[in-house]
């Protein structure tokens, strides 16, 4: 039987970095998935970037909730998609990005943030550029480190 | 290439129960991902979950849609509000929950994600997330989602999957 989904690569932090970038992926799959579950330097947005694009091409809409408000937020023309969040304490971050390799729709990201102590969050993200993903560069927005520990993996999800 | 997303067990209700579970969780995946199909058998939409036996070092952060509203709470205990069908919803529906564990059995705290919805052809219809931590730092070797005040009825369904990264 054909395998349907697939890891792709995987990372561990061993020291402070501010981002870790998936490259080369392959064209093969039909969606992938990011799964990040760690801890940051400091309270810090979880960004993604695709294909080293650092254009004003990128934006949010969030849904969250912190244990006493819930509420809603847009980003647009950013030049991170703000996909979640990442905090000092244990958190983590489950991105599907459905029909990545595809040149023909920009493309669309659902993501699910989770941190006990700060909040849950959901959040469609679109990267306004046709081009098949062929890397996403996982960060932090520049500011802060995922710290030691850390892991970022990239599974591939085959339709057929 | 081995297997990436590999059911461990299934659980489907025969009869009515208080509690499902799993027991015996193997360390050699990374993720785990736990599906269910879950109704009451009484009013009460919430229930418990227990890892490795434990009931403490639980907290979360919840938020919920009604159709109405939108809510937000915390808790620091192992009690999920809202994610379960009960007896006051439409006959025969049942809630859809997936709850993802990434890093089980890592030596760092346990953050999990739990997604939940319940819709019936009625007034009520609920989306609900957790962001949910057991602190702490052993394996997940058994979940067990307890409901609170009753059981859950036949036909009840949960089942384990193991992800892994390579």
């Amino acid at each position: 039987m054909a395998t349907t989904y697939e890891p792709i690569a995987t990372y561990t932090v061993s020291s402070a970095q501010a981002s870790y970038t998936f490259s080369s992926i392959s064209g093969t799959y039909t969606d992938l998935v990011v799964i990040v579950s760690g801890t940051c330097s400091a309270g810090s947005y979880l960004t993604f970037r695709f294909n080293a694009d650092t254009g004003s091409n990128y934006s949010t809409t969030e849904l969250y909730g912190d244990g006493s408000t819930a509420g809603s937020v847009r980003n647009s023309n950013n030049n991170y998609m703000y996909i979640g969040a990442i905090r000092t304490t244990q958190s983590n971050i489950l991105s599907q990005i459905q029909n990545y390799s595809n040149s023909t729709t920009n493309k669309t990201v659902l993501s699910r943030t989770n941190n006990a102590a700060t909040e849950t969050k959901a959040v469609v993200g679109l990267w306004r550029n046709t081009a098949a993903i062929t890397s996403i560069e996982v960060g932090t927005g520049g500011a802060n480190t995922f710290q030691s520990g850390t892991t970022l993996t990239l599974y591939g999800i085959k339709a057929a | 290439m081995a297997t990436t997303f590999v059911k461990i067990a299934t659980v489907t209700l025969a009869s009515s129960q208080a509690y499902v579970e799993f027991t015996s969780i193997p360390s050699t995946y990374t993720d785990l991902c736990l599906k269910m199909s879950l109704r009451g058998s009484d009013t009460a939409d919430y229930g418990t979950m227990s890892i490795n036996g434990s009931t403490s070092n639980f907290s979360s952060k919840r938020l919920f849609g009604d159709g109405v509203n939108a809510q937000s709470a915390s808790r620091t205990d192992n009690l999920l509000i809202g994610f379960l069908d009960t007896t006051s919803f439409t006959a025969n529906t049942f809630s859809n929950v997936e709850c993802y564990y990434p890093n089980y059995s890592g030596s760092a705290n346990k953050s999990f994600s739990i997604d939940g919805v319940i819709e019936n052809n009625g007034t009520t219809g609920v989306q609900i997330m957790f962001a949910g931590l057991w602190s702490n730092t052993a394996a997940i070797t058994s979940l067990r989602f307890t409901h609170a005040t009753a059981n859950f009825v036949q036909y009840s369904t949960a089942t384990l999957y193991g992800i892994s990264k390579s």
